[in-house]
């Protein structure tokens, strides 16, 4: 193959606009990079809410413009793409939403998506071939086609739901599923079976995952590499358990000790952490966001950025490696 | 042990209409049924289950919090205050509550602050309402107050006079746990006090409420569905399924020997960091509450399911000391669990 | 085509559920049933021209013969009446058929493509919201009072009559192009308009059938208010032109012909009501939505 990286995130930013006439303007996504081979793994970008994870997501889709930087999937900007490329691309990526119960548009049936996934994603015009695949796909997922034919959202259950989207995902085989806290809105006895699928698929059909998830027990049980990512920013990203075994960056310490874990609760209870202050501001710090509550604070932390430094196999931007 | 709130047979659920029509169509749904517990002082109790196990519906009967298709259905729930005087929240109306119980004897955070807070009233005018009504304290006097209970949350003073949409979500969620405390209850029941924070907010409210649970040593209970906030927190705990609790015990009986399948499934599915071992879920949905399953609500799900679970009801049992169960497993009648 | 009368046809089973499931939709329909019924049914059958002077005895008071009376122009109020119905629904109608749809189409392209195409839309919208609408219709109409028809009237008052819906339908596509379910469409492959029609349009439909209705009940005030002022369509039959004529032609009130005047503004009330009924049972039913 002519590319070394499926994917690759270049200096992606995105900003919005608050204030009277949207004048002031704050990064949402701030300059981040990161690539994917192509053997398949399972890539998290994990983080709490409003760190920009979301709307990374979005941008790899192509579903939000970035305001600067680009997404390179196979060689080619998926922000210049004509109408059949486009078709191309949602063939080799696609998506599985946080919410199933909007996931699909509660006036319609279900098996509608699955049918024009089918239809338009693989040029299909024959009607019992099309049937085929949606409940071939459906099987993988332990469902079928009965089970959802002709029925809406409403009649079945959030985890149900979610295994109908992720059936939706996979009829055009892709290469690259986006899964978007995919297990968030799922109950604490089904969520594994969900996540076991992901691991399941990318070993026996090669499909590589981006995770989007602020749960970190749950990140750890399934990725090979993350990214933790903090007010728009990736402050450290490497193999999954070095980086949330050994945390390196101050705020991934902080993130893992707050973690409610039942073996480790004496100490859960006496440690006291500083939470986060008003939002807004660190988004626009110029130096790194984090200063402001890290323990390890030094001058240089509020002057300038951290670029990403080298420890080991971990990626990390915190001025306490250089 | 003295207790401070017993729950004895308390059913309640939801009527439901359906849209569009007028007419009242007697669907209803049985969300609480039959639920009986005791609390005790200076504990902390979770309450844990899926979503629509009944466990919020449960905490509001508790506190008396009616919306309007929730119906009560039979069953009492007796709080005790710290002079021993007693209460049967199920037998007073809301009016009688507010003047005599809510935030005197028993305080409730729910899940988003601002169902509490006020949006158009400063965070120090809560304080003072609240000091007027029950204390009879006077203004200036209810802003020291508020001051010192802000101080004690971690929260600036720059926070008194603000309105609640001008603070984060972390910041409000201590607001309304500052509140809770402010009359020194002897209950404070908390629905998912910590959800719709992120893990570093959560750790700050979690560990400020068993904080103030300590210092005043009453009883806090915690409703969640995320079994790591009761791992770390409870001294006891329930755990609910489809609106009857299956298991209650100490929470380390709980967590290291469950005994109904429905809590171990729910430990076992529990991914840990350092642990990459295969985690295995349940399999089915829960069932629609509409019309419940006969026998014990689980089997349809349960992988040691036998023929009498799906004929009649096992009740809570005690199997070791403080540790019960609802499960036909541990019954003598069927023979030894396995 | 297909999604045209697959519209129409969930468009007729929302009224039959409409009609079916809510009161005041009931009431109001009915109500406006009966005088669509009068206006175009019942009107074509006038035994006298409604718009002639002095062909029956004057000033007569409601009896068996002239159930509604008669007025000082000599003409049987009851047929007046239903003539003037049908040219005031007329114009409402032409006037929510106009207004109503550039609204759609404006609200949506504001709504979809967003960024620049909006702020000029929004700005545009947003002054023709702030112009005061009567006195801009009064400068209007009076310039070109000898060419008014009934239709032209219509198409005079959506003049001023878009705005609220192109802002009503654009604030819901934008909420709408949010939700997860328009990003599966277009993982799917469908393309740009066919989102538009098929995943927008259901929500949006019912809230243009609401915007419709209002819209109607706007064109029918603001006729009325012109007609008051005496510049509206003076020599034709419409409930606003009948008040005028009562009131600064024929003195009605002062000479105790209360019947000339009670008839034209009971029936405003009626067609005011029933509007308002039909709306708000249709935002009713549609603001939870709950439909399957």
């Amino acid at each position: 193959m002519s590319e070394q990286y499926m994917l690759r995130v270049v200096k992606l930013s995105r900003f919005f606009g608050y204030g009277f006439l949207g004048r002031v303007k704050f990064p949402a996504v701030d300059n981040v990079s990161f690539d994917m081979e192509y053997k398949p793994k399972i890539f998290t970008i994990a983080g709490e809410s409003g760190c920009g994870k979301s709307t990374l997501a979005r941008m790899i889709l192509g579903i939000l413009e970035p305001s600067e930087g680009a997404v390179i999937y196979k060689g080619k900007n998926i922000y210049a793409l004509k109408s059949k490329e486009r078709r191309w691309f949602y063939r080799e990526v696609q998506a599985i939403f946080q919410d199933p119960y909007d996931t699909f548009n509660p006036l319609k049936k279900v098996d509608r998506y699955l049918y024009e996934t089918a239809r338009n994603l693989l040029d299909l015009k024959d009607a019992g071939k099309t049937q085929d695949i949606v409940d071939a796909c459906l099987k993988r997922v332990g469902l079928s086609f009965d089970e959802i034919k002709g029925k809406y959202p409403s009649e079945f259950s959030g985890g149900q739901l979610q295994r109908i989207s992720i059936a939706r995902a996979l009829i055009p085989e892709p290469k690259l599923i986006v899964a978007d806290e995919p297990v968030s809105m799922i109950d604490a006895s089904m969520r594994m079976n969900i996540l076991n699928m992901f691991k399941e698929f990318k070993e026996a059909e090669e499909i590589s995952f981006i995770y989007i998830t602020h749960d970190l027990a749950t990140a750890y049980y399934i990725s090979d590499e993350i990214a933790i990512m903090y007010r728009g920013v990736i402050v450290e990203m490497g193999p999954a358990d070095e980086v949330l075994i050994k945390c390196h960056h101050p705020y991934t310490k902080a993130l893992i000790e707050a973690l409610p874990e039942p073996s480790r609760r004496d100490d859960w209870l006496t440690r006291k952490v500083k939470p986060p202050g008003m939002e807004v501001k660190e988004f626009i710090m110029p130096g790194c966001k984090y200063a402001d509550i890290c323990p390890y604070r030094e001058d240089i932390c509020e002057e300038k950025k951290p670029p990403m430094f080298d420890v080991g196999n971990v990626k990390t931007a915190c001025w306490l490696y250089k | 042990m003295e207790p401070s709130l017993i729950v004895e047979g308390l059913k309640a659920g939801y009527k439901l209409q359906t849209i569009g029509s007028s007419e009242e169509v007697g669907v209803y749904v049985d969300a609480v049924s039959g639920v009986s517990f005791t609390l005790y002082r200076n504990e902390v109790f979770g309450i844990a289950g899926e979503s629509g196990c009944g466990k919020s519906t449960l905490i509001k009967a508790v506190y008396g919090y009616y919306e309007p298709s929730l119906v009560l259905r039979g069953g009492s729930a007796r709080i005790y205050g710290a002079k021993g005087e007693e209460f049967d929240t199920t037998r007073m109306d809301r009016g009688l509550l507010e003047k005599r119980v809510w935030w005197k004897h028993m305080s409730y955070i729910p899940q988003s602050s601002m169902n509490v807070l006020n949006p158009t009233m400063r965070i120090r005018d809560h304080f003072a309402e609240i000091l007027r009504i029950h204390v009879g304290m006077k203004k200036g006097e209810a802003y020291q107050e508020a001051r010192k209970y802000l101080e004690e949350v971690g929260l600036p003073v720059d926070a008194l006079s603000a309105f609640p949409h001008q603070l984060s979500g972390g910041m409000r969620q201590r607001v309304v746990i500052a509140l809770a405390i402010l009359l020194e209850p002897s209950l404070i029941l908390a629905d998912e006090p910590s959800s719709a924070l992120d893990v570093i907010n959560q750790k700050v409210a979690l560990t400020l409420l068993r904080e103030k649970q300590e210092a005043l040593k009453n009883t806090l209970v915690i409703v969640s569905h995320d079994m790591g906030v009761h791992g770390v927190l409870t001294h006891r705990m329930a755990i609910m399924y489809a609106g009857k609790i299956v298991e209650i015990g100490r929470t380390a009986d709980i967590f290291w020997k469950p005994l109904h399948p429905y809590t171990k499934a729910l430990i076992e599915s529990l991914p840990r960091l350092g642990d990459k071992s295969k985690r295995v879920g349940l399999s089915g949905s829960p069932p629609d509450l509409k019309k419940p399953p006969d026998g014990c609500r689980f089997h349809p799900r349960c992988p040691y399911a036998m023929l009498i679970c799906s004929r009649a009801e096992p009740s809570l049992r005690e199997i070791k000391e403080g540790h019960y169960t609802a499960c036909w497993l541990y019954s003598e009648a069927v023979g030894e669990p396995r | 085509m297909g999604t045209v009368t697959e519209s129409l046809r969930r468009m007729g089973k929302l009224l039959i559920t409409l009609y079916m499931g809510n009161l005041k939709f009931r009431i109001g329909f009915t109500i406006l049933s009966i005088l669509v019924i009068l206006g175009f049914a019942v009107s074509p059958f006038s035994p006298t021209n409604t718009r002639s002077w002095y062909i029956v005895p004057r000033d007569r008071p409601p009896s068996y013969e002239y159930p509604l009376g008669t007025s000082s122009m000599g003409r049987d109020i009851l047929w007046e009446l239903c003539a003037s119905i049908r040219n005031s629904l007329t114009i409402a109608f032409v006037t929510a058929m106009i207004a109503s749809h550039i609204g759609l189409f404006l609200g949506f392209i504001a709504g979809i493509r967003g960024g620049v195409i909006d702020r000029i839309l929004m700005f545009i919208t947003d002054t023709f919201i702030i112009i005061p609408g009567l006195p801009l219709l009064m400068v209007v109409t009076t310039v070109l009072k000898r060419y008014l028809t009934i239709p032209t009237l219509g198409m005079l008052i959506s003049i001023v009559s878009w705005p609220w819906p192109s802002r009503q339908v654009r604030s819901m596509v934008l909420s709408l192009r949010e939700r997860t379910f328009i990003h599966t469409a277009k993982l799917s492959g469908m393309g740009t308009f066919r989102v538009i029609v098929q995943e927008l349009m259901p929500y949006v439909l019912g809230w243009h059938l609401i915007n419709f209705t209002n819209t109607i009940l706007f064109s029918i005030g603001t006729e009325s208010g012109l007609a008051i002022l005496g510049l509206s369509i003076l020599d034709d039959n419409t409930l606003g032109v009948m008040i005028y004529w009562a009131l600064n032609w024929g003195y009605a009130l002062f000479r105790g012909i209360w019947w000339w005047l009670a008839a034209p503004v009971a029936t405003l009330v009626l067609v005011f009501i029933s509007f308002y009924l039909v709306s708000i049972g249709m935002t009713e039913f549609m603001h939870p939505i709950a439909r399957r």
